[in-house]
């Protein structure tokens, strides 16, 4: 048996029962991420040595009784937008290189208190901003199923590195897409939960209404533990939500019959790429066959979405990184001549070519006489946008699409036409503007190999249907590993063989 | 003969509360920590950082705005303001921009031509910024964020003022009624009240307002009146030369009496508002603002009444000790330990005026414990001190915050009623002054008065008044 | 293209975001901003007067915290990050009045 082909919980249990070390664990990821980082460029920071401490502190609280999670002692990622005391929080920007937080994001701390081992911080689009890792100041993160494409993204270190075995679990974040589109193209499962469930501070804010913290890992088990142990409401973050039903392991049922699922047709038509229609049919299918309920309907305003999201999200992030000027911390130019110089070279310098596109964009349509036009108008779409799923929701309990309209692209076909790329997130985008949870679950692989996914998505607060459904699809299926993630293990084999 | 102009004042009235920590943080909002000691992330903007409300700033806003005669928002929200300066560590203040917390309230003051009440456009509640010291040695400059958080309501008045005097009964008022509600301390000098005069001219008898300036950087009443003077007359000079006012921020310089625009061509005055993601919106129930109401205490005009029926007071000095809040509950204090009041109003209004004025202070500034004053009073009706004793302890008192009957006790200051000290030093006084027996026998009373006046003198003051002329008179009477 | 982005607009813009951008940068900005706005134009065929702005997704207010305080002295891990600082405080280029 290989460390590398559990799922986190099931290391857990391992590490548990005494039958393989937090420390074995961690140099098993270690030798992995060793192996294959050179290719991937899953993460922009491992500390090697931090990672032993904490797996011998880790070791021991477990030893002694004191952590007795699922999670306790299985090592982990975290997207690099989430702050974590003492290590480099970048946000694969070079405007916060050498940026060192003093505090820690509270998702993170809520698993490192539950024991988690945290390898490092996972590679992402500059302030998550973009869907294909690929505008990272420290390179494109490659997806393990075929380098010569893209992982998504944001969360496409995340993603990519639970994919290649590099972590057992990770955390991303959400804000259009930013898990569920990832998740997809790496063959990993991920929930974006509703909004409110999981405390955002110490997350470097995007577009603040938007973001929100959520699991990637290989399973639904998984993810259903890790969010278990990071959904709470923090007092620190006025938009957490006290919620009494995040007992989201209690939804692992493996039984469907009864569930109402829609697929709504404007998730299945122009510029949906036939492979992918054909695999989340099949999935859905399946789903039928266990007894769900079927059908498809009418969501409407599905195009909508993505204008309104880029006003909102723009507006908030032209905003939220309105901080990042050269004063208190990050980057500062060399050479200026007075303080508006200094702010102005700072920041041109320092934000790559999409965050200042969306910073331009967001300064636009809240500057004076385009605020009712764009802004309130958008807000406006948005209560629509809630307003239809509502309607939906009153009929299903789930709706099943597509994660994202086709699997992942080559590497450098997308940046050249932003609006292009915008366009990918058109399933993804409606349900963090009504604040719902999402979930993308693998299902199958086109002609070429890449990972397709099942797009699941609830009511708000109902996590669990996602769970449920999503867990009795993955009993049908069996977890496929990308073959390089295999290398190492194969090599080895090969050597024992010798 | 020259045109004659009006002209307009509208006031933006920045106050700091009293909170024990920052609007958004769990900082002190404690005057005078090195700097950035009271900081966290939140109020120094840093990333992944959220705000939560202090409740308490919620509730000191009612209480203005409902002593203010304002409508309550009971939906209100906070907005973002956008704009990059250094003492602004978001690069955005959080404010209320669309649905600010009172509105449409009033105050009335008294003016030459009687009372005249002046309207309130809305009351808002903001974060303050940061301090900004230019380091001459480098010339650059430090910014300390230990400013930046503390929270701020914004007064903005109508235009409804026409005179400097107006303007600072109005800005009295304010001061009066929100020290009285305890939400400030309301100090002009050390920036907890700040106000910024929004000031047009226009020809008397116009209808259309001229265009206003806004005049900021004033920092006392004194600096208030010279700002709109300067500026009324810079006003009308152009208008005379055929010039127009420009609308922009004006900074004042009291030193040099003048003011200048503060434009620079990378400000755009655009602050993009929009409402802020990371805070939820505020609902203040009827309940709660009956509660706020209900909690209010006695404003100026109740207690200004009470001390003329209460404690029987003149309205003069009702209106001197009302003037102030502090100095009203130093009068309140004191008369609750010692049950006199006209006593303790008569030491306030005579000895401890004069002393304020003598050291240039406010009332604000008494510092002296009101259990002091307390024990001044009673060691003066209890007769252990004579009434020109008790003024020099008083000064002691004031000055220092001296224990009164330790003071008089270490100074050897008690009165001296034993009658056999006394008859000795009377009578001593006696036989170096024949002149004044003789003058007594021939019946000129005045004589008396002499001889008193040289036994207290012998005394330091200390002697008993009273003792001392039963004791003249009988030593007199027997030479 | 339906929105045509000045010269002006892309400069004003500029001062707001407070960015610097080259003269080809410039330029991209113009053709990518604008595209975007006739791409968010699509909005204006939607009828949204019978809706309400809608910030916050969920219907919560009121979240508080007390007045007291419970933070103590920071400072040194407030000032760990800053490119500049000199005596506790955060150095800048000077601040013109």
């Amino acid at each position: 048996m290989d460390i590398l082909d559990l799922t986190a919980v099931e290391l857990g249990r391992k590490i548990k029962a005494g039958e393989i070390g937090v420390a074995e664990a961690a140099e098993a990821s270690l030798a992995q991420i060793r192996e294959l980082e050179p290719e991937l460029n899953c993460y922009v920071t491992v500390d090697e040595e931090n990672v032993r401490k904490q797996a011998a502190r880790v070791q021991k609280e477990i030893d002694d009784g004191v952590l007795c999670g699922p999670l306790a002692g299985v090592p982990m990622a975290v997207k690099d937008n989430m702050c974590l005391a003492g290590l480099p929080t970048t946000c694969s920007s070079k405007i916060l290189e050498n940026f060192v937080p003093a505090y820690t994001a509270e998702a993170v701390e809520r698993l490192i208190k539950e024991g988690a081992v945290v390898l490092g911080k996972t590679n992402m689009d500059e302030f998550a901003m973009g869907s294909t890792t690929e505008t990272s100041a420290f390179g494109e993160t490659k997806n393990p199923w075929n380098p010569a494409h893209v992982p998504g993204g944001s969360s496409g270190g995340s993603c990519a590195a639970v994919a290649a075995g590099e972590c057992f679990y990770a955390l991303g974040s959400d804000t259009g897409g930013s898990i569920r589109q990832p998740s997809s193209f790496c063959g990993v499962t991920g929930i974006k939960p509703t909004y409110g469930t999981v405390s955002r501070y110490g997350l470097i804010a995007y577009g603040s209404s938007l973001d929100q913290i959520g699991p990637i890992a290989r399973s639904v088990p998984d993810c259903a533990a890790i969010l278990e142990t990071i959904a709470f409401q923090d007092k620190k973050d006025s938009t957490s939500i006290l919620r009494e039903d995040c007992d989201f392991t209690s939804a692992l049922v493996d039984d469907v019959s009864g569930m109402r699922i829609g697929i709504p047709t404007d998730y299945l038509g122009e510029g949906l790429d036939d492979e992918v229609r054909a695999a989340v049919l099949a999935a859905a299918k399946t789903l039928e066959e266990k007894g769900a309920v079927v059908e498809e309907f009418d969501l409407s305003l599905a195009e909508y979405a993505i204008p309104a999201y880029y006003v909102i999200a723009s507006a908030e992030a032209s905003s939220n990184l309105s901080r990042f000027d050269g004063v208190k911390y990050g980057y500062r130019t060399k050479e200026y001549e007075g303080l508006h110089n200094m702010y102005k070279k700072s920041r041109s310098e320092g934000f790559g070519e999409e965050v200042k596109r969306r910073i331009m964009l967001g300064s636009f349509v809240l500057s004076s006489g385009y605020y009712d036009a764009y802004y309130l108008k958008a807000l406006r779409t948005k209560a629509l946008i809630k307003q239809a799923f509502d309607r939906a929701f009153a009929r299903y309990d789930v709706i099943l699409g597509p994660t994202a309209p086709s699997t992942a692209p080559r590497l450098g076909e997308s940046l050249g036409d932003p609006l292009k790329m915008y366009l990918g997130d058109i399933y993804t985008i409606a349900v963090n503007l009504a604040g719902l949870p999402g979930m993308s679950v693998p299902c199958g692989c086109d002609s070429r190999g890449l990972p397709i996914g099942l797009q699941l998505i609830g009511d708000c607060f109902k996590e669990k249907n996602l769970i449920r459904a999503g867990y009795a699809y993955e009993c049908t299926r069996s977890y496929e590993m990308p073959k390089m993630a295999r290398q190492k293990a194969e090599k080895e084999a090969e050597q024992e063989v010798q | 003969m020259g045109k004659q102009y009006e002209t307009v004042i509208g006031l933006e009235v920045h106050v700091e509360l009293a909170t024990k920590t920052k609007i958004f943080c769990g900082c002190s909002t404690e005057f005078g920590g090195a700097p950035n000691t009271h900081t966290c992330p939140v109020c120094t903007g840093m990333p992944g950082s959220l705000p939560v409300l202090n409740k308490q700033v919620v509730e000191y806003a009612l209480a203005v705005g409902l002593a203010t005669n304002c409508k309550i928002h009971q939906y209100c929200k906070f907005d973002r303001k956008n704009y990059f300066y250094p003492d602004n560590p978001q690069n955005y203040q959080i404010s209320q921009l669309y649905l600010p917390i009172c509105h449409d309230g009033w105050v009335e003051i008294g003016t030459a031509a009687g009372k005249k009440k002046i309207g309130i456009h809305e009351i808002h509640m903001e974060e303050d910024a940061g301090k900004l010291v230019h380091d001459e040695w480098e010339d650059c400059s430090l910014v300390d964020y230990n400013r930046s958080g503390v929270p701020l309501i914004e007064i903005v008045s109508e235009p409804d003022m026409r005179s400097a005097d107006e303007v600072i009964a109005y800005l009295e008022k304010l001061r009066l009624i929100i020290q009285y509600l305890g939400a400030s301390d309301c100090k002009l000098q050390e920036g907890s009240m700040r106000a910024d005069v929004n000031l047009s001219v226009r020809e008397t008898g116009a209808k259309e307002f001229g265009t206003r300036t806004e005049m900021k950087n004033l920092n006392s009443f004194k600096a208030i009146a010279r700002a709109i003077e300067g500026e009324r007359n810079r006003q009308i000079e152009l208008l005379e030369d055929g010039r127009k006012v420009i609308q922009e921020t004006r900074r004042w310089d009291d030193n040099k009496e003048s003011s200048h625009a503060m434009r620079s061509k990378e400000d755009a005055q655009d602050y993009r508002y929009f409402p802020d993601p990371d805070l939820v919106p505020v609902i203040i129930s009827d309940e709660w603002i009956a509660r706020i109401q209900a909690q209010q205490p006695e404003l100026r005009t109740e207690k200004l009444g009470r001390y003329q029926t209460e404690y029987q007071l003149p309205q003069y000095d009702a209106e001197i000790l009302t003037g102030s809040k502090h100095l009203a509950d130093i009068f309140e204090e004191t008369v609750a330990l010692c049950n006199r009041p006209k006593e303790v109003s008569n030491w306030l209004m005579t000895d401890g005026m004069r002393l304020l004025k003598e050291h240039g202070q406010e009332p604000e500034d008494i510092s002296f414990a009101p259990e002091n004053l307390a024990k001044l009073v009673e060691l003066v009706d209890n007769n252990v001190i004579n009434r020109t004793v008790a003024r020099s302890v008083f000064e002691a008192v004031f000055a220092d915050n001296v224990d009164p009957s330790r003071y008089v006790e270490e100074k050897g200051l008690k009165v001296v009623n034993d009658t056999n000290q006394l008859r000795q030093v009377i009578e001593k006084i006696l036989q170096e002054n024949p002149q004044s027996v003789a003058d007594y026998k021939a019946g000129k009373q005045k004589a008396m008065g002499f001889v008193v006046g040289q036994t207290m003198r012998a005394m330091k003051g200390k002697a008993d008044p009273a003792v001392v002329n039963e004791l003249a008179k009988e030593l007199l009477e027997n030479e | 293209m339906a929105n045509i982005i000045s010269d002006e607009t892309i400069e004003y813009v500029g001062i707001l975001a407070k960015l610097e951008l080259s003269p080809e940068e410039k330029e991209a900005a113009k053709r990518d901003m604008g595209k975007m706005l006739d791409y968010i134009d699509k909005l204006n065929e939607l009828d949204t007067s019978g809706a309400e702005p809608m910030s916050h997704v969920f219907p919560v207010s009121n979240v508080f915290r007390e007045d007291v305080v419970t933070n103590g002295d920071d400072r040194e891990n407030m000032l760990k990050n800053a490119p500049q600082q000199k005596g506790g405080a955060f150095k800048v280029p000077k601040t013109v009045e």
